[in-house]
């Protein structure tokens, strides 16, 4: 294994340099496609936005199967892209392994997480509990009803943060609020299912629900053309959803994935790997979008109470419980 | 049977099937503009010229024959087992267990012992559908595509709420023991001036998913079982009246069927990923009904039909890195194979026979 470590670290350093001079970077994305409206698509906009600034150029490629992580990551790898960027946690583990044979090499991950961080790895996390803290208020003080819901998509930790957050919010406006939360399903396909996400919307709907989150990637777009529909107010999530529906989606709850992409892709191969970066509502990694598609629907004590609430999170004066801490939702069981 | 040789039917039909598929695939990529002699070439190159393309190849291949069998078992009992996707996942859920709680000594010795782990939850998860169309009549299609979504959701409860190691969001269980990995493709054939096989998943469970071809040869020609099996798939009501057990012959090709689609978890779960991940079946169960009616049921069509499907799924990644052709259409030429090999059979084989039979009356005048 040491030989064969050595033989690839040489083949890469070889295959480095011999590429060196333009060493585009690359972009892996997670199963669920480039195109979903919402965290892939932020990367792809990420990556396009440093195409359209520095006149760079990326390869990309969207995975078909599990098998296809580590091939894409090696073969980009070996043909000297630098740095590789991946959106997904699905990747990480793999990446951690891979990125051990091309010490050369810079790798990114959004949302992953590995016990320990190798030297040419940076892993980009997002408290996505904080930002769906503040969109949980919005949609308290929009509910008349009093009961609002949450659609996710994959029952997946990473979703139940999601989830967990906004009932805090909701809670904090609202002790006596209803939070209706379903998850789409128990596959993959649930990332992509605006039917069924639809179904879903209708069916919180008729339990009396008047403003549903949606945090399901592709999913959500059903859910938010069905509560746009029937008259009530949606939230989007990940990109800025406002414009899907002007006026029907009361807001976003922005994870600036593209952000990450532009700037990772932008350092180049002098980005600082070997770390953990977490970006929250200080580093405005996340947080709400507020545009003149929605600037109806938010009525100035909103705005403040929801700017309050943030300037409180960032002192650190409001914590804002994450479901991974204990694996548990203290105001929300799923 | 005596309109065209043994020959023609099993060579000449998924031949000329395959290059129909491939003229239409090349039109479609013409059509978006890009260059298919080009993509050809590169799924070639990336597939089969370099030993490490072969070992993803193969990789695949082995999937698609454990689940080619699956199904192929089941058809000879005439039976539509469209369930190996779920019954692999609970198989997968099966090596885990294995892997993770047993402290195996040698990965021989793991291998053997997650070979039955695999072999045992796939046939259980293939028993209940099993037994309630020999018993109550309960369609067997039916059943074991629903029992594809029980099985996704109870994989789905295991990792989130058992398996999953504390604070990893990844639906997955922790890595398996060393002493449970599989040696690759690459650490039995790579010599030190000779890198073969660099970096890819192939592993000895091909070598399972081989002898298992030969074990379902035997079985199905060369065993009263299988005599059996073949007898119900020909007509029920003279395997009956031969004193054959309807309900016998249904819940045993239904487990073996069942434990074959469980082996399939030991390639991906134990040989590649080396955890269980929630995605590790990724269709292949469905993919094995193809693979299975372009290899006529046959253990070597199967192992032909997979390699054939190995070589679009490794020629697919490749087109995918290096092009930009989008990956929705690397399905449309995937599915193009399948429709033309599956669903179109006799469209290629009803000329096929005309023309022998012309052939065959010119020569007697």
């Amino acid at each position: 294994m040491t030989f064969f470590a050595k033989t690839l670290g040489t083949v890469a350093a070889l295959a480095l340099s011999a590429g060196a001079a333009l060493a585009d970077p690359a972009l892996i994305y997670d199963l669920g496609g480039k195109f979903d409206k919402s965290f892939n698509e932020a990367a792809f906009n990420g990556a396009e936005k440093f195409v359209a600034d520095t006149g760079g150029s990326y390869r990309d490629i969207e995975i078909q199967s599990e098998a296809q992580r580590e091939q894409a990551l090696r073969r980009f790898a070996e043909n000297g892209f630098n740095p590789i960027v991946t959106t997904g946690f699905a990747i990480a583990s793999i990446m951690g392994e891979v990125a051990k044979d091309y010490p050369d090499t810079k790798f990114v991950n959004v949302d992953g997480w590995l016990p320990e961080v190798p030297e040419n790895v940076l892993l980009i996390n997002f408290q996505e509990h904080q930002g769906s803290y503040l969109v949980g208020m919005m949609a308290a003080m929009a509910s008349e009803s009093g009961k609002v819901g949450f659609i996710g998509g994959m029952d997946i930790p990473l979703i139940r943060h999601f989830g967990c957050g906004y009932a805090q919010g909701a809670k904090a406006v609202n002790p006596d609020i209803e939070i209706i939360a379903n998850m789409t399903g128990t596959t993959p396909t649930a990332w992509n299912d605006p039917v069924k996400g639809s179904e879903l919307a209708n069916a919180q709907i008729s339990q009396g629900a008047d403003v549903i989150y949606a945090a399901a990637g592709g999913t959500g777009v059903g859910v938010l053309q069905t509560a746009a529909d029937e008259g009530i107010l949606s939230i989007g999530v990940d990109s800025n959803q406002n414009h899907l529906h002007p006026g029907k989606v009361l807001t976003s709850m922005l994870k600036r994935v593209d952000v990450a992409v532009y700037e990772a892709m932008k350092a180049g191969e002098g980005l600082e790997t070997g770390k953990f970066m977490t970006l929250g509502l200080a580093e405005d990694g996340v947080g709400y979008a507020l545009d003149d598609n929605n600037a109806p629907l938010v009525s100035d004590d909103m705005k403040m109470a929801v700017d309050a609430a943030r300037q409180q999170i960032i002192d650190g004066g409001l914590n804002v419980v994450a479901y991974y801490d204990n694996d548990s939702c203290p105001v929300l069981d799923f | 049977m005596n309109r065209m040789p043994a020959w023609a039917d099993a060579v000449l039909v998924p031949l000329f099937s395959i290059l129909l598929a491939a003229l239409i695939s090349a039109l479609v990529i013409l059509a978006i503009g890009e260059d298919p002699v080009e993509a050809f070439s590169l799924m070639v190159d990336g597939a089969l010229m370099r030993s490490s393309g072969w070992g993803y190849t193969l990789y695949y291949a082995t999937n698609f024959i454990f689940t080619g069998l699956c199904v192929a078992v089941a058809f000879h009992a005439r039976m539509f087992n469209i369930g190996g996707e779920g019954q692999a996942m609970i198989g997968g859920l099966g090596v885990a267990l294995a892997c993770l709680y047993i402290p195996w000594p040698h990965w021989t010795i793991a291998l053997i012992g997650a070979t039955f782990s695999a072999a045992l939850f796939g046939a259980a998860w293939a028993f209940i559908p099993a037994y309630l169309q020999a018993k109550r009549g309960s369609h067997i299609v039916i059943t074991t595509i629903m029992f594809n979504f029980i099985a996704s959701a109870v994989l789905n409860y295991m990792l989130v709420n058992v398996l999953r190691p504390p604070r990893a969001m990844d639906p997955a269980t922790g890595p398996f023991p060393e002493a449970t990995h599989l040696p690759t493709f690459q650490d039995m054939f790579a010599t030190a001036d000779n890198p073969l096989f660099r970096g890819s998943p192939a592993n000895v469970t091909f070598f399972i998913a081989v002898l298992a071809c030969i074990g379902f040869w035997f079985l199905i020609w060369r065993t009263r079982l299988g005599y059996e099996i073949r007898a119900f798939g020909h007509s029920e009501t003279a395997a009956k009246y031969a004193g054959i057990s309807p309900v016998r012959i249904i819940v045993v090709a239904m487990l073996i069927s069942g434990g074959l689609a469980g082996l399939m978890a030991l390639n991906t779960t134990m040989g590649e990923a080396e955890r269980l991940v929630m995605n590790a079946t990724e269709g292949a169960g469905f993919i094995g009904i193809a693979v299975a009616l372009m290899g006529r049921s046959h253990p070597l069509g199967v192992f032909l039909a997979a390699l054939l499907f190995g070589f679009l799924y490794q020629g697919g990644a490749e087109l995918a890195l290096w092009t930009s052709i989008p990956r929705e259409l690397i399905t449309v030429i995937q599915a193009l194979v399948i429709m033309f090999t599956g669903a179109l059979d006799n469209m290629v084989r009803m000329p096929l026979e005309k023309l022998f039979l012309l052939f065959g009356r010119g020569k007697r005048t």
